[in-house]
């Protein structure tokens, strides 16, 4: 018990960057996705193909490939005299916006589709403009639609922001590892896995309440 | 005074509506009939402003006018959809009062006494705060009635308003229309039914399917 008190600090200070990298996610993913979603279902055909092949990319590759690609390949490209270079969290963060942006972008654009072209009808005679009838018919029902896969993907991403070890940040996975090998013991990560635990459960319950809520109408 | 002109509509290369004119006078009620794929629906968008025409003129009071590219809040042409198409997220008030407020930017209490009166006239005076899925089909076609009216539209425009119904309804839908009528409200009536269109109509435009 002293020793789960020892170390608890440590983890909860992981736990803290766990935390932080999945909430910037999610507040740079969703709007990002969104965006996107109402890009592929444009008109523009140039914008589509772009966008369907950033999709298709950030899909079709792992995510932890991504984030090594972001922290340790790019700075590689300085030998031909082009600079980016991320420190860690912002390669994290940059890698997982990117990664969630697709993800929740093929939510989006299913929802987007699956209103009736009649509701953008109804709007276009009663004269709304076309970013007034995606801000007040279109964005509130899609919401409803998508939210189920939108929460499957939230619980994931608490999951998936493990993956930030590989590029040396000090997250939750890190620090029961870390104390796992230094005392030989199996409680760390038991304990890691308790909190994961903990935190997708909290999130499944909140999503619930935000599906509750929408349950207004049918 | 809405005029149609030598109207001409293709889907492709396939003609739909041909050479057609009519004339709506104020007031009138005219009802286009026709078997199905005459074209009815078709007319309503071209002068509603859901599609555009390939040939011909619409006119109203004698100057010429493009629904299909209007964006003014005058001359606006209400429809009524075979389906009602009403927000499901919005409840029956907040259907009625969101283009008056976001396009005719009247403020909230306006917009509500405004949209209160249109129920009270509607008979769905208690349902303001009801869900379009709480609605029967009765009442969810007066509510796209009072949602178009909301909009203070020159012209009204009804697809098929008698199908979705039970036909115990169509007598009301029939006494409502020729109660706007009275207010002065001009009106274009789709309809397949002959004769629910020669009880109201002043008027009857007959389109049927043209061969290729
Ligand atoms: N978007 C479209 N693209 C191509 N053809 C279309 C389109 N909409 C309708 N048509 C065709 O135009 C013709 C007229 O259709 P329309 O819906 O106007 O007929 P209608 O008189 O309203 O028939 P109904 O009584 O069945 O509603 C039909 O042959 C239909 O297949
Ligand atoms: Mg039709």
């Amino acid at each position: 018990m002293t020793y789960i008190l020892e170390i608890l600090p440590s983890l909860l200070d992981g736990a803290k960057l766990t935390l932080e990298i999945f909430f910037w996610t999610i507040i740079g993913s969703i709007p990002l996705g969104l965006l996107v979603g109402l890009g592929l279902i444009s008109k523009i055909k140039p914008i589509k193909y772009f966008l369907n092949f950033y999709v298709w990319l950030m899909r079709g590759t792992p995510l932890l490939l991504q984030l090594i690609f972001v922290f340790y390949g790019l700075p590689t490209l300085q030998q031909f005299h082009i600079h980016i270079v991320f420190g860690r969290y912002d390669a994290a963060l940059f890698a997982f916006i990117l990664n969630y942006g697709a993800y929740f972008a093929e939510i989006f654009r299913g929802g987007l589709q699956s209103i009736p072209k009649g509701q953008y009808e109804s709007a276009k005679v009663l004269r709304l403009s076309y970013w007034q009838t995606i801000r007040t018919i279109v964005i509130p029902q899609v919401f409803k639609i998508v939210l189920p896969s939108i929460g499957n993907e939230i619980i994931n991403l608490v999951k998936d922001s493990s993956l930030v070890y590989v590029i040396g940040l000090g997250d939750l996975l890190r620090a029961g590892n870390v104390a796992t090998s230094r005392d030989v013991t199996l409680v760390p990560l038991l304990m890691v896995g308790a909190i994961y635990l903990l935190l997708t459960a909290i999130f499944t319950l909140i999503l619930k309440k935000i599906e509750k809520h929408y349950s207004y109408y049918k | 005074m809405l005029e149609l002109k030598n109207l001409t509509k293709y889907y492709g290369k396939r003609l739909i509506l041909d050479n057609i004119n009519l004339t709506v006078n104020d007031g009138e009620i005219v009802s286009i009939v026709g078997p199905s794929g005459g074209g009815k629906t078709t007319l309503l968008r071209c002068i509603s402003g859901l599609e555009s025409i390939s040939s011909g003129e619409i006119l109203i009071d004698a100057s010429p006018f493009d629904p299909y590219r209007n964006t003014t809040n005058e001359s606006v042409i209400g429809v009524v959809f075979q389906e009602f198409q009403l927000f499901p997220h919005l409840s029956v008030l907040d259907n009625i009062t969101l283009a008056p407020k976001m396009v005719l930017k009247h403020g909230k209490a306006k917009a509500e006494e405004d949209a209160q009166k249109l129920l009270d006239r509607l008979s769905l005076g208690n349902k303001g705060h009801l869900y379009p899925y709480q609605l029967s089909g009765g009442q969810k076609q007066r509510v796209a009635i009072a949602r178009a009216l909301a909009m203070n539209p020159k012209i009204l425009c009804y697809d098929e308003p008698t199908s979705a119904l039970d036909p115990a309804l169509r007598q009301e839908v029939e006494d409502l229309i020729l109660s706007l009528k009275r207010d002065g409200m001009t009106q274009i009536v789709v309809t397949h039914d002959v004769p629910f269109a020669e009880n109201i109509a002043d008027k009857m435009l007959k389109v049927k399917p043209l061969e290729d």
